[in-house]
Parts: C-alpha cells; sequence; structure tokens
C-alpha cells in the first residue's frame, strides 16, 4: 500500500536522475483510509527517519492540511495523533507518482506502486 | 512456537506465478524465531524484506514484533507477488508496504543507514547467466530461484548495498545455498565492507544445503 509513510521512503530511480529526484508528485489518486493502532513511541522513532516537508506536502496533495509545513519543535500528543493518521491510515490506492525532475511516471494500481523501469533506464 | 504465517488465502493459481514457500522459506522464518527474543530486546522500527514472494516471512516478522511498532517494506519484481504479499500481510494482521521494484532501487537513497532489518532469500539456484537475466526481466516464478553463475549473480547485486541500507544496529539475514560459497561471501563482505557475519543456523533439504546468514556491523550483536 502506498501509506504516506512509504511514499516519504522512495525516490525517482531512472539513470542519470539524481537530483531532485525526490519527492514524487501524486498524480490523479484515490485514496482510502484504514484506521491503524496508535503508538506513539512508534510514531515518534520515525519522525528522525522522514523528510517532514515532503511529508506535509504529500498529505497536502491528498487533501490533509493537519500537519505544519515545517517540523515543530515540540511535539504534543495532538501533533503526534495527526502524524499518526497522515503517515500510517492513509492508503492511496489508485494513481500514480511523478519524478519532479525527469517526469518519469510510477503507477501505483490496487494499492501498489510500480518501480520497475525498463532496461534502458536503470542505471 | 510461533506459528507460521496463514496463507489460506493464497490458491494454487497464485503459486503459479509466485513462490511457494519451501524449506528455504521456512529455515529462515527458523533463524528470526530463534532470534526472537534479540530482536524484541531491540525492536527495529524499519523493516525491508527484498524478494518477499508471497509475503510469509515479513508476516512472520511482523508477527514476533508485534502490532505498530515496525515499519515492514517489501519489494518484488514480480507484480503478483507484491499483491500476495499485500494479502498476507492482511490475513495475518501484519502491515506491509510492497513496492514492486527490483532489489532496493527507489528505496536506497531514503534509507540510507536506516533499516533495522534485512531480509533477501535471493534466486541462489546456479544457472547460466541468460537464464537468470531472462528471468528477472520477465518478472515471473523463475525470477525466485534463477540466479545465474554460481548462483549468486542477483545476490552479488544487492550486497553492494546491503552497506548503504544497514543502519549502525541494522542485521541482513541471508540465505545461501552451500554451492554460493558462503564462506567466501562472508570474506568478502568483512573485506570490502566491514561487515562481519555469523551462521545463524543451516540445514540440508533434499540435494540442498541450505545456510542463513546474519550480517551486522562490528560490535552490535554478538
Amino acid at each position: 500500500m502506498v501509506r504516506l509513510v512509504t511514499h516519504n521512503l522512495l525516490a525517482c530511480h531512472v539513470k542519470g536522475c539524481t537530483t531532485n529526484n525526490f519527492p514524487l508528485a501524486f498524480q490523479d489518486v484515490q485514496i482510502e483510509l484504514q484506521e491503524a493502532e496508535f503508538n506513539p513511541e512508534f510514531v515518534k522513532n520515525l519522525i528522525p527517519r522522514l523528510e517532514w516537508g515532503a511529508l506535509a506536502d504529500a498529505a497536502k496533495q491528498v487533501g490533509d492540511t493537519s500537519l505544519p509545513p515545517e517540523e515543530p519543535d515540540m511535539m504534543d500528543d495532538d501533533l503526534l495523533q495527526k502524524l499518526h493518521h497522515v503517515l500510517l491510515e492513509i492508503h492511496v490506492i489508485e494513481g500514480a507518482m511523478v519524478c519532479p525532475n525527469c517526469k518519469h511516471v510510477y503507477p501505483i494500481s490496487n494499492g501498489i506502486p510500480n518501480m520497475l523501469l525498463a532496461e534502458h533506464e536503470i542505471g | 512456537m510461533i506459528p507460521t504465517p496463514d496463507l489460506s488465502h493464497l490458491t494454487q493459481t497464485d503459486f503459479v506465478h509466485v513462490y511457494e514457500p519451501a524449506e528455504d522459506t521456512f529455515l529462515l522464518l527458523d533463524a528470526l524465531e530463534q532470534e526472537a527474543d534479540e530482536l524484541k530486546k531491540h525492536p527495529p522500527l524499519i523493516c525491508l524484506e527484498i524478494g518477499s514472494g508471497s509475503g510469509c516471512v515479513s508476516a512472520f516478522l511482523g508477527t514476533i514484533l508485534g502490532p505498530s511498532v515496525a515499519i515492514h517494506l517489501s519489494t518484488d519484481i514480480n507484480q503478483h507477488a507484491s499483491s500476495c504479499t499485500l494479502a498476507t500481510g492482511r490475513q495475518n494482521k501484519i502491515i506491509i508496504d510492497p513496492v514492486t521494484c527490483s532489489l532496493a532501487q527507489p528505496l536506497l537513497t531514503r534509507l540510507t543507514r536506516s533499516v533495522d532489518i534485512l531480509l533477501f532469500n535471493p534466486p541462489y539456484v546456479p544457472t547460466d547467466t541468460e537464464e537468470a537475466s531472462i528471468a528477472q526481466g520477465g518478472g515471473g516464478i523463475a525470477g525466485a530461484w534463477a540466479g545465474g553463475a554460481s548462483g549468486m549473480e542477483i545476490t552479488d547485486r544487492f550486497l553492494k548495498d546491503v552497506d548503504g541500507l544497514l543502519s549502525d544496529r541494522g542485521k541482513l539475514y541471508l540465505v545461501a545455498l552451500k554451492q554460493n560459497d558462503v564462506s567466501g561471501i562472508c570474506s568478502r563482505m568483512l573485506t570490502e565492507f566491514n561487515l562481519q557475519s555469523k551462521i545463524v543456523i543451516q540445514r540440508r533439504a533434499g540435494r540442498e544445503h541450505l545456510f542463513i546468514i546474519r550480517f551486522s556491523r562490528p560490535n552490535r550483536c554478538s
């Protein structure tokens, strides 16, 4: 499933596409919400692994504006809840992700991103 | 005793396209079970399985760790395998996030030194190079076993990425066959990347002598 946590970890890997190849932009997405158990400690531990700006922006692209555009200095429980929802409960089911640099389109179908490249695109 | 993941939702038709768990899979499960206490003592945050196939191994790791403590990412070049992995996660109440791709390609940039548990049951059967490369390109079930020269062509490609992916406390569990030259793999990983190795478990299964090798950074685990 393309949860936003997964989206935050994927970059374009077309041969030679090495700058401005993250974050991929969502295109024509359908989303589904699926409740997940809230573990504040887990969400807190994930923060250092995230690109906050990319996450807040991805959330906005799928219609969720609950995160501040920049990582706040203080994390209260309310914000952790919001982060939990954005990261782990929003599932992109259909659509595509587009590289901001080379414009390569990675389709998402049945909740699975297809990041395969053709032979000549592999680095 | 940790139960083997429930795969009753998968059909024989699925196993025409996707590798059905066999002795090599079960040996990897046994290795993880043997390490369960250690894994739970220092719970991993990010787990990544390469070539997840049915999703059996990631679901098993998720069951060991418990819900909502780790991210379980998986990759496979076979789209059917990605679907099976997703479904196996659901069936076993473990959320697995599958990505259809070769090895860890689209994740390498963002997961630099971030993966706590890396799992790979590679296509390890020695075949000729062409057979392995057609199998990988085709994205079908042959990609699950055809390993090229010494059964190591796909594994060797991945081993170059391991140092970049593993976190400070990260561990790779790799399935290997005796013919893959287990001690050679271990000494190469030590000289090239300073990654130490340990054979967690080994077993003869029919004609195959299988090993589970664990790689980690020095002085991180026993």
